[in-house]
């Protein structure tokens, strides 16, 4: 979940998010060293009271300037298409968890098993104890190191259901299926919130997963059952 | 958990216990986590159609092959991991109504 101040993307509990991760600090790397050069050369050339008269054609040095970021690019390029491939794959899941968007909650629905159905409302601010805006009532359990499918649709309006330490967005729309496929790689809560304008109650209806071990998964399955 | 005598063979025994409960646990725990498989006939994010095409199939397979015929169920397994189960009630009570849309 983000903390106070927080600048940059939230710790990953993904291995896609971790790859997304990489790839954004990798990228912003270059942008800011080509933000530095260019500030640099502005700065130089803004404070510098002498004028070269003789400054012309200059082949050398427009052909250095126009192959150069041509390489930054590709070296940019690389990864973002790996990236996007890998994120594009098809995954075998092993559970399957549908999650349909209400005026103005989150319901959830585990099919796999005998059927668990349960509503997910924000949960009333407690000073001491949760976290405005962000808890709810009850947690989505999710069992760790396990490719989840999640389908994800709605009831009334458009809604869309974000994890952003799992980089997992999709709309929720009224009679369609969307599906995303994540896997966690670490236990914790992981917190999200609704991402479409959905009326008035938009900003609260929060979405908190908590990640379990199988074992533990299974436990609820069968208490819950 | 070992005491201060004969650590080394209790620790050993200790660990190859917790890794034979593990393995088992896990093969034992992973074995029985199974859904609706991927099919390659919707391989992108929209699966509204895996939903409808495998209730629909389900209800021809029963159709045709009669009420008690197990592979059947194949159908029925997907359609209720990936179809919400508010879809599922409003198709079943239009098929008792006889107003169901699709064809069977």
């Amino acid at each position: 979940m983000p903390t106070w101040g927080c600048l940059g993307l939230q710790d990953s509990a993904s291995p896609l998010m971790e790859q997304l991760t990489y790839f954004h600090d990798h990228t912003m790397f270059i942008l800011i060293l080509i933000t530095t050069l260019v500030g640099y050369i502005l700065i130089n050339s803004a404070l510098n009271s002498l004028i070269n008269r003789f400054l012309l054609e200059n082949q050398e040095i427009e052909i250095i300037w126009t192959i150069l970021p041509a390489i930054i690019l590709i070296f940019i390029a690389m990864p973002s298409l790996r990236l996007l491939y890998l994120l594009d794959e098809t995954n075998n899941s092993s559970v399957t968890i549908k999650t349909i968007g209400h005026q103005w909650y989150w319901s959830y629905e585990y099919s796999d098993f005998l059927d668990i159905e349960f509503d997910s409302f924000m949960a009333p601010y407690n000073m001491d104890s949760n976290l405005r805006l962000l808890d709810v009532d009850n947690r989505i359990p999710i069992p760790l190191n396990t490719q989840i499918r999640l389908i994800i649709s709605a009831a009334d309006v458009i809604h869309s259901w974000t994890i952003p330490s799992l980089g997992v967005k999709a709309d929720a729309i009224p009679g369609r299926l969307n599906q995303v496929s994540f896997l966690l790689n670490r236990p914790g809560l992981f917190y999200g919130q609704c991402s479409e304008i959905c009326g008035a109650n938009h900003s609260f209806m929060p979405i908190l997963i908590e990640s379990i071990s199988v074992d533990s998964f299974l436990n609820w399955v069968s208490s819950n059952s | 958990v070992c005491a201060v005598r004969q650590v080394a063979l209790c620790q050993l025994v200790h660990t190859t216990a917790i890794l034979f409960t593990m393995s088992s646990a896990i093969m034992a725990s992973n074995a029985k986590l199974e859904t609706a498989p991927f099919d390659p006939r919707f391989p992108n994010q929209n699966q509204t159609k895996y939903c409808y095409q495998s209730f629909v199939d389900y209800h021809r397979c029963q159709k045709i092959k009669g009420e008690d015929y197990e592979p059947c169920n194949y159908f029925k397994k997907v359609f209720s991991s990936i179809c919400p189960n508010a879809w599922i009630e409003n198709w079943n009570d239009q098929l008792e109504s006889g107003i169901f849309p699709g064809k069977i």
